[in-house]
């Protein structure tokens, strides 16, 4: 909202001094936000002044043009020029050459002479051309940044300087002043809640809260005349009210004859329009949008000669048509309010006219529209049509309803004075307003909600600067919780541009922020005794911690991923099948990238592709991220209303439609685990390390995860992990946790990413559930440790891990452990034959075991894994 | 010069070519004797010791094999043979005891000089990871609350559209509704959305946890703003929420100012203006005073708050005129911006690896 000073200074006495930084910095005191200063002057300097058009004398040129030859007077008849300075010329008259046709001689112009500045630092100084020294210019609206009008110069009898109009002025008047060029304009943001303060009435009542300077409502300087049902009929029809409420509850219509359409806007109009963001039009038009600005109540003006009957304001038909004002054809919607007339629809009520009974530049008689339009079904028809105007901002946030007829009246006086109308007698209204909310507010409940001691004088002071009316009255008992013992109650009408005022503590904030949030005082209150972080929460950070300790750079990656990566990465957890079923975004920022994702992969290879592009080679990425795993039950059909808890099932149910969304963990490695320098060979990643990643993650959290040879789509066939949590008895079929391995090399290649880059994703929520609560400490023999190896050939497609297990599981409680330390095949060991070699070592909690016990166990393992794997002992 | 020690250790040429001793022959063995302390002291280092102690103590060195002959002596002579062979053994084991011990230590002290190394040639180094700025500026956050006795309250990022507004009393048709804007699942009769704020947890803490309730919830939040300098579709907030009985605006502003404290010095300050958000009333908008502020101490626009609005405590089942409530909330990256002068949003999720490993552990 823009606020030219010298329309605030209509009514508030805003210090002669202050300049717009001084007003906005008033407005942030009492909420506001400050946004921009629009300043005309900030771009514009020196000697601008009016001049009298002597002689012209038209002097074609080679190149087709014809440019006239000025003189221009700048100074009063028969007096000398005061001013001084290169160019300027000590008769008062200058020689001027002037490119635009649309003046003659006798006619009074703006001269920029020399040392004048114009927008663009345009600086004006003599200068030789076609022939002759042109000592300044005539300048165009254009040129002295007043609009994008380019039609020729300024032509000051074209903005109503005429004798017949008693304002002819001198040459040499200053047209800083003329033009109304010293104004200026703060801008501020208004909140959605503060509809009032899109007028110079709201703000000027802001501004006066912020210094303490009077106020005077312009409303309050308009008197309407009573309706009396000869104005223009109207109908209020609405059959379909939304949420109940009519579409309009209050429609006036004023009617005003003769006007003079060449008429132009005044200056001082056009530059306050200019000045609050507004391009002046036509005078009607320019009319309508001052008393918008100034009253915040939208208006519309028809030509009386183009409607046809009465005007009935209704719902749309579906299927209904309409060619508004920009010229485009709209399809309505049967919820769209109408203005229509005997031929049907002629606006979008409260958002846009019509093209058919526009006021144009022939019209002579206008109807004025002063209505009062619900907020919400303003909004609807905003957003279903994309029209954002002035009018449907205002209509769709709440305009004050009793100001209906006194904007009808203001518009009506000034297309009069201006416009040269006269006002019809006729006047009509109709409609119901609504009732103005009514609050009871016990005089200790600010006092209780903010902390501060507010006497009731201020209380009452500052909800009737508000605009409210204000009753006092003693509770009927201490019944009420924050009343205290039969307090002062008052009871608070809020006023009818502040629909905002609902609920009291609505009035506590009004309380509070014109008195000063810089009264609350500080007060640190005391929470009960906390837990720390959850133990998930705790879990968590160790293991992102840990995975950094370990060498790796924790990124953050968008969820945004594409159709065919959820389909090919699918999730840690879940089969194919299963991650197809993904959440698609009904208004993404790139169409393509409109699903959320299953798996951290996708996001993370793309940070791993920048920052390979960005010449980072060495790279151990990691992310712990939420993944979206939609199930059957995609969200709720209904939602429950606000400021009511729904009942456990209604809750239960929205629970039920929220995919689930477990935080995964996953990891992307790719070249080397260090630089590689003098005498150093680094190490390359393989899929050791992606695997080692998620048994890392494990082992911080004390899981043990069992490593099984796994297949999945995105991940070379025969280098994958799949990972699964033991401690359901069955070493192999504890539920899937994560994916580790090398990535598919020719999926690498086509998605530009180097070869053997290795991953791996894990859920971290289920490793989490899967760690113990509480560990049971192991005694620890201190007796000697019996080592024994023990190599054993198996077919070559017996995996590894299995045979561990077997001999752990067949050598029983005296082993303590047991490592892989060689695979070999090759001369020696029969084709389709590998020789495994582990080493077991033997310790018994209470003796030396002899050597004949620690064979013994060994020998029980080694059958067993003749049995289970046909392993012969080499 | 071209006689290495190995030549003398592996070729015992001495040996042979020594003339034989007679054990009772004193001045022969004392001649010996003096030869071969003679050689220990000439050898200039371990090996050439222990070459000249083979060619002098070996099994066939003269005084070994002198030694040997002491048993084919006439009695008489033996003992005194025994003697002199005993003695011409001691002072050769002494001799080669003390040269040894000071080769060692030539040898000790000369490896650690050959050992020398380029220190600023080093490479390998285990590869020091890093944790992403935004996690770690919400634990401490988390921690500073944690230490106040708060909680760490939880939610998804995928919600139902009640949490995010409806429970918030946003009105349906509000314009507020339309402030943040959202992103919806498709088919939008799912109601759900990626949550625009971290607020619903506000909402799931009271229906869970009940009152009274002091919980800050950070993570991840979500509107359709496009990527540039100052705008992230993606991004984190860190919310607190605190209801109880006989809250005040003034415990709302105790609070902040000792958060801000904390994260910004004993110097940081809190200013309250006033605005609008559904689900506070009244609502302020709260700056910090930023001391160590690039271009100078200054106010710098930090978050929103206010006391929870009466119809968010009604959707919790709670009872208005018996609790009160304040809450806040922050950006993240709005916070480590003008903490850690970051100038550039996409520098914070583009997630490139120097952007993270040049904070190392600090926030």
């Amino acid at each position: 909202m823009r606020i030219p000073l010298s329309w605030l200074r209509e009514y508030v006495p805003v210090p002669a001094d202050a300049t717009a930084e001084d007003v906005m910095a008033d407005l942030v005191r009492v909420g506001f936000e400050e946004e921009d200063v629009h300043r005309p002057l900030d771009e514009l300097s020196g000697p601008l002044v009016v001049g009298e058009v002597l002689e012209m004398v038209p002097e074609p040129q080679k190149n087709g043009k014809t440019i006239n030859w000025c003189q221009v007077r700048v100074v009063p008849e028969g007096q000398e020029q005061t001013l001084s300075g290169e160019g300027i010329d000590p008769s008062g008259v200058q020689g001027i050459v002037c490119g635009a046709h649309n003046f003659q001689v006798g006619d009074k112009v703006v001269v920029t002479l020399p040392g004048a500045v114009l927008p663009g630092d345009f600086r004006i100084t003599p200068r030789q051309t076609y022939g002759h020294l042109s000592a300044g210019m005539i300048a165009s609206a254009r040129e002295l940044g007043l609009g994008e009008d380019h039609e020729g110069i300024i032509v000051l009898s074209s903005l109503g300087f005429s004798p017949e109009n008693g304002n002819d002025p001198e040459p040499g008047t200053d047209v800083y002043d003329l033009l109304h060029l010293r104004d200026e304009a703060a801008e501020i943001n208004v909140t959605a809640d503060r509809s009032y303060a899109f007028s110079i009435r709201g703000v000027g009542r802001e501004y006066a809260h912020a210094t303490g300077l009077p106020f005077t409502d312009p409303a309050s300087l308009v008197t309407a005349p009573e309706p009396n049902g000869q104005g223009h009929p109207v109908r209020l029809e609405d059959e379909h009210p939304i949420y109940g409420v009519p579409g309009c509850d209050r429609f006036v219509t004023r009617t005003v004859t003769g006007l003079d359409p060449s008429r132009p806007t005044p200056p001082w109009m056009a530059q306050r329009l200019r000045l609050a963001g507004m391009r002046s039009i036509s005078l009607a038009v320019d009319i309508s949008n001052y008393v918008m600005w100034e009253l915040g109540q939208p208006l519309h003006f028809y030509d009386a000669a183009k409607l046809q009957g009465p005007i009935v304001v209704r719902r749309s038909a579906e299927g209904e048509a309409l060619t508004t004002l920009d010229g485009k054809s709209r399809t309505l919607s049967a919820e769209d309010l109408l203005i229509t007339d005997d031929r049907g629809p002629i606006g979008l009520a409260g958002v846009m006219g019509g093209g058919e009974t526009e006021v144009s530049e022939s019209t002579t008689t206008i109807v004025i529209e002063s209505a009062h339009f619900d907020p919400v079904s303003m909004g609807r028809t905003r957003r279903r049509h994309r029209l954002p105007s002035e009018a449907s901002k205002r209509n769709e946030r709440g305009v004050d309803w009793e100001i209906a007829d006194e904007a009808a009246e203001r518009a009506v006086q000034l297309l009069v004075q201006l416009a040269g109308g006269t006002a019809d007698a006729g006047i009509t209204e109709v409609g119901t307003r609504p009732e103005p909310s009514v609050i009871e507010l016990p005089a200790s409940y600010p006092v209780a909600r903010m902390g501060i001691e507010y006497t009731e004088d201020q209380i009452e002071t500052t909800l009737r600067d508000l605009g409210a009316t204000v009753a006092r009255g003693t509770a009927p008992e201490a019944g009420h919780h924050d009343a205290g013992p039969a307090g002062t109650v008052f009871t608070v009408t809020a006023p009818t541009w502040r629909h905002d005022l609902e609920i009291r503590d609505d009035l506590v904030e009004e309380i509070a922020r014109l008195i000063g949030y810089d009264q609350i005082p500080s007060t640190l209150p005391v929470a009960p005794p906390g837990r720390g972080l959850t133990r998930e929460q705790a879990a968590r950070r160790r293991v992102v911690q840990g995975l950094a300790d370990a060498g790796m750079t924790e990124v953050l990656a968008y969820p945004f991923v594409t159709e065919a990566q959820n389909c090919f990465f699918g999730s840690a957890t879940e089969d194919e099948g299963a991650a197809q079923r993904m959440v698609h975004l009904a208004n993404p920022i790139s169409a393509e990238f409109g699903y959320l994702r299953t798996s951290l992969l996708p996001g993370l290879l793309d940070i791993a592709r920048r920052n390979h592009s960005r010449g980072f080679r060495n790279l151990a990425l990691y992310e712990s991220g939420l993944v979206f795993l939609p199930g059957e039950q995609l969200g709720s059909a209904t939602i429950p209303p606000l400021g009511a808890r729904p009942a456990e099932e209604v809750l239960a149910d929205l629970e039920a439609g929220i995919p689930d969304q477990p935080r995964h963990l996953a990891a992307v490695l790719t070249g080397h685990d260090s630089a590689p320098g003098a005498g150093h060979q680094p190490r390359t990643y393989d899929w050791q390390d992606a695997l080692g990643a998620a048994l890392d993650a494990a082992a911080i959290l004390g899981v043990d995860l069992r490593v099984v040879q796994g297949s999945h789509q995105a991940f070379h066939p025969g280098r994958t992990a799949e990972l699964r949590l033991t401690g359901s008895g069955d070493p192999v079929d504890g539920p899937v946790i994560g994916v580790a391995g090398e990535l598919l090399p020719s999926w690498l290649e086509d998605a530009d990413l180097p070869a053997r880059t290795v991953a791996m994703e894990l859920d971290l929520d289920a490793l989490i559930a899967a760690a113990a609560d509480v560990v049971v400490a192991r005694p620890m023999s201190t007796f000697p440790l019996t080592s024994q190896d023990v190599a054993l050939v198996v077919a070559d497609d017996v995996v590894a891990g299995d045979v561990l297990e077997t001999l752990r599981e067949g050598a029983g409680e005296l082993l303590e452990d047991i490592s892989l330390f060689d695979v070999y095949a090759g001369p020696g060991v029969e084709d389709g034959r590998q020789s495994l070699a582990f080493s077991l070592r033997f310790r018994a909690p209470d003796r030396t075991l002899t050597a004949d016990e620690a064979s013994a166990a060994r020998a029980a393992a080694t059958d067993l894994a003749a049995r289970r794997h046909g392993a012969v002992q080499r | 010069m071209t006689e290495t020690p190995q030549d003398r250790a592996g070729t015992p040429v001495d040996t042979v070519e020594q003339p034989e001793i007679s054990p009772a022959d004193e001045a022969a063995v004392h001649a010996a004797v003096e030869q071969a302390l003679a050689a220990f002291a000439a050898a200039a280092d371990l090996d050439e010791l222990k070459a000249a102690r083979l060619a002098h103590t070996g099994e066939k060195a003269p005084l070994t094999l002198a030694n040997r002959g002491i048993g084919q002596l006439p009695k008489d002579q033996k003992a005194v043979a025994g003697k002199l062979m005993g003695g011409a053994r001691k002072s050769m084991e002494r001799a080669l005891a003390a040269r040894t011990e000071v080769l060692e230590a030539e040898h000790a002290a000369r490896m650690l000089v050959e050992e020398t190394v380029d220190v600023t040639t080093a490479v390998r180094r285990r590869r020091v990871g890093a944790r992403h700025p935004l996690s770690v500026l919400q634990e401490r956050v988390s921690d500073i609350f944690i230490g106040m006795g708060w909680e760490i309250a939880e939610g998804p990022e995928l919600e139902s559209e009640w949490y995010n507004f409806d429970a918030l009393n946003f009105k349906p048709d509000h314009p507020a509704r339309e402030m943040q804007d959202t992103f919806f699942v498709d088919p939008a009769e799912s109601h759900l959305l990626l949550r625009t704020q971290t607020s619903p947890v506000q909402m799931r803490a009271m229906l869970e946890r009940g009152v009274p309730v002091y919980v800050l919830s950070p993570g991840r939040t979500f509107r359709t703003d496009e990527l540039d300098a100052t705008h992230t579709p993606v991004f984190h907030q860190f919310e607190g929420l605190a209801v109880d009985k006989g809250l005040t605006m003034a415990d709302l502003r105790g609070t902040l100012e000792y958060f801000a404290r904390q994260m910004f010095g004993p110097e940081a300050t809190i200013r309250l203006r006033s605005n609008f958000f559904p689900f506070t009333e009244p609502s302020a908008e709260m700056d910090i005073w930023h001391p160590g502020a690039k271009g100078g101490p200054q106010w710098i626009e930090w978050g929103g708050c206010g006391m929870v609005h009466p119809n968010v405590l009604r959707a919790a089942g709670l009872d208005p005129e018996v609790y009160s409530g304040f809450a806040f909330g922050m950006g993240v990256e709005r916070t480590l911006m003008f903490r850690n002068e970051v100038l550039d949003m996409r520098d914070m999720i583009e997630g490139d690896v120097r952007f993270s490993q040049h904070f190392g552990m600090e926030i």
